[in-house]
């Protein structure tokens, strides 16, 4: 091995530690526990959508609108104009109203898939987007498992749409719009933890109400939304089919097995040049004109 | 500093360079040819459309939809594309690690697809964002998303096409006349092959693992754990498929810039890569039966899309493999051929199927790419096409630099006095 070959295995050696340390520092950040977290409780929820208007109020900044001609008895997403809606399903107790948005989740896919940051999962929660780092390349709506990022395909300067769980009220110690304008208290805010403890309470205090499972708590290795239903999840067109496990796991095996990539392959391609050249007793013309 | 006499030296120098440049820019053959004026007007075409998108954003001429936030532009240009420059990294450690001198004669032009190859379609990738100005951001440390399978993809784009360059830059050195630094850069090249090859097995293997988190969204029949290592794999064959398909042309429309050694061995190449590719279509065969047992995809087997799924197995990759191995063994140029045209196919067919055809196949709205996405993925093609011919007719690419000086002026009056 020359001095050149030398240096570059450590190079990588180097390069691939910091590498792992930061993705380890990433996910126990993103375990947290008691990070800021909004409890639905779709039985309480009587379809109102006062908090889709409250959302698209508070963020009209962003360039959200209010939609015009809503047809409630068609499933609708949210766009990159409206960061929340309220859906009417019809199920198996009759018809169940369930608000959507960015389910915020611990480890969030679309933050782990962003390659210049800009989708993050801040410190108090919610996962936010800064406007300043997007390059737009839309790795993050590819991942999602909720599909929840929206991207402005008619704009030349577009940007990334989706629920900041109102992070600029939430810093400065506020509440969400959606939960403030919620007539019914469908919609709780609070800690995780907390909010956990309330759902289960409510489940034990009702237990013919509820169904016994708090949406949220594991799917997709536990979201900053939690959902209480009486009806199957499904009904309600969440996606129950969900691992339990936080995203980012899937792509991890692959990227641990960078740095190992990186270190042994390059050593390995010197021995097996230098073993064949030694084979080869006579070089061979172009080998000495790309040798000289 | 330069001393006083070298000055006047020096200016000299500098003017024959530039003469020397702006003699090379000229066009060396006719310019009205029937694929000029095709592709001509469809890079035309191309440029209206791209000065459109990036008007009015990239819903203006796209299908993209917040349910299929990546296309044609991606699934066609980026991920099928970069598969098939995988030559140039498959070829460079036969030649330099495993010393096979055999193929030799076919490094740099097919280092010089590779470097063309990322450079348009990787390029392609600026077109599709959303904000490109932002491109820099991972490059200068404005957020840095290193558990991102999309960061180590870029950055491996980026020092590949410096390594490919690099790899290619002796032919440059020859062209410019610089013997020096010919020198030192032909010095660099193993180390530079090592570190190239090395990029190669990462993102390659990277463009599969771009979906490992759309593991609901990808069917199950394309989508399982192993994705990275099957985009690997099929990478070898899809590469020097690409170097017989391209090989095979340039044989025939650069026939006066090709050398001696190549012409007299370019069959015997064709015969040892068409082999090479059947045994590694064997291998991934075999890796996609284990894929699809240990997946469990019987029930998948009956559907339209188990139909389909056997179409891409059989019909594009296990027939191929098997006229590879034919083609081999008869040693018949023609069977070759068709086995790598077919494999080309199977490819496009296989990076499709993951990243738009079989990708939300659940979905009630369908990606269709737009002919305006077409018309732009042609235009990439057309003008990485021409570089590609500017390159090939000036600098010793398909033959050692020597045997052009040779020709080069009985060249050089045939194409002046047609040029006048």
């Amino acid at each position: 091995m020359n001095r050149r070959d030398l240096l570059k295995t450590v190079g990588a050696v180097a390069g691939s530690t910091l590498v792992a340390r930061k993705l380890e520092a990433q996910e126990a950040a993103g375990s947290e526990p008691d990070t800021m977290a909004i409890l639905v409780d779709t039985t309480l929820c009587v379809g109102c959508q006062s908090c889709e208007y409250a959302c698209v109020d508070a963020h009209k900044d962003a360039g959200l609108e209010v939609p015009e001609d809503v047809d409630i008895s068609v499933e609708r997403p949210t766009s990159e104009k409206q960061w929340t809606v309220v859906n009417r399903y019809e199920t198996e107790k009759g018809e169940v109203f369930r608000k959507t948005q960015c389910m915020h989740c611990l480890t969030p896919a679309c933050a782990s898939a962003c390659l210049t940051k800009a989708m993050h999962k801040t410190p108090a929660g919610p996962v936010a987007w800064d406007v300043d780092r997007c390059m737009g390349c839309r790795f993050c709506m590819v991942s999602c498992p909720f599909d929840v990022p929206k991207f402005e395909y008619d704009s030349p300067v577009p940007r990334i749409q989706k629920c900041t769980m109102c992070w600029d009220r939430v810093s400065e110690g506020g509440v969400p719009a959606c939960v403030e304008a919620c007539p019914t208290g469908a919609l709780t805010f609070g800690k995780r933890s907390e909010l956990l403890d309330e759902a289960r309470d409510r489940i034990y205090h009702a237990p013919d109400q509820y169904l016994h499972h708090i949406y949220g708590e594991n799917e997709a290795g536990g979201t900053g939304y939690l959902y209480l239903a009486s009806v199957p999840f499904e009904q309600l067109g969440l996606r129950t089919y969900l691992a339990d496990e936080p995203y980012p796991v899937y792509t991890r095996e692959f990227l641990y097995g960078v740095p190992v990539v990186l270190t042994l392959v390059p050593p390995l391609l010197v021995a097996l040049h230098r073993a064949s050249k030694e084979r080869s007793v006579l070089p061979s013309e172009s080998r000495k004109e790309d040798e000289r | 500093m330069i001393a006083a006499a070298d000055r006047p030296a020096l200016a000299s120098e500098l003017r024959s360079f530039v003469r020397f440049i702006l003699h090379e820019l000229k066009p060396k053959r006719p310019l009205i040819t029937p694929f000029n004026v095709i592709s001509g007007a469809i890079v035309l075409l191309g440029a209206v459309l791209l000065a459109i998108r990036f008007t009015l954003g990239l819903g203006s001429i796209t299908n993209l939809s917040q349910e299929y936030p990546w296309g044609l532009w991606i699934g066609f240009d980026v991920i099928t594309g970069v598969a098939f420059a995988g030559g140039a990294y498959v070829i460079t450690f036969m030649v330099y690690i495993l010393g096979q001198e055999k193929y030799h004669p076919i490094v740099r032009v097919t280092v010089l697809n590779g470097l063309l190859a990322y450079l348009f379609y990787a390029g392609a990738l600026l077109l599709d964002l959303g904000r490109p100005w932002n491109v820099i951001n991972p490059i200068i440390g404005n957020g840095f998303g290193v558990s991102s399978v999309l960061f180590l993809v870029a950055w491996h784009f980026m020092l590949y096409m410096m390594a490919e360059f690099l790899e290619f830059s002796p032919a440059v050195a020859e062209w410019l006349g610089w013997r020096r630094v010919r020198r030192v850069l032909g010095s660099l090249t193993v180390g530079v092959v090592i570190f190239g090859i090395t990029l190669s097995l990462l993102h390659q293997s990277g463009l599969g693992a771009l979906y490992l988190m759309a593991r609901d969204k990808v069917h199950p029949l394309w989508y399982s754990e192993f994705l990275p290592i099957v985009f690997l794999v099929s990478s070898i064959f899809a590469g020097l498929s690409m170097v017989i398909f391209e090989g095979s042309i340039s044989q025939k429309v650069f026939q006066h810039r090709v050398g001696r050694r190549l012409h007299a061995s370019h069959d015997d190449i064709l015969v040892g890569l068409g082999r090479i590719c059947g045994m590694t279509m064997f291998v991934y065969l075999f890796l996609q039966i284990l894929v699809f047992t240990h997946g469990r995809r019987w029930e998948y087997l009956g559907t339209g899309w188990g139909a389909w799924y056997l179409f891409e197995m059989l019909g594009l990759v296990a027939v191929p493999a098997v006229l590879f191995i034919r083609g081999y063994r008869n040693e018949h140029i023609p069977l070759i051929r068709a086995a790598a045209a077919l494999t080309l196919l199977g490819i496009i067919v296989n990076r499709l199927n993951v990243s738009v055809i079989a990708f939300k196949w659940y979905a009630p709205v369908r990606y269709v790419p737009s002919w305006m996405e077409i018309v732009v993925s042609l235009s990439v093609i057309a003008a990485e096409l021409w570089v590609f011919r500017w390159i090939v007719n000036r600098m010793p690419v398909l033959a050692p630099s020597l045997e052009l000086v040779k020709d080069e002026p009985a060249l050089e009056g045939q194409t002046r006095a047609r040029i006048a």
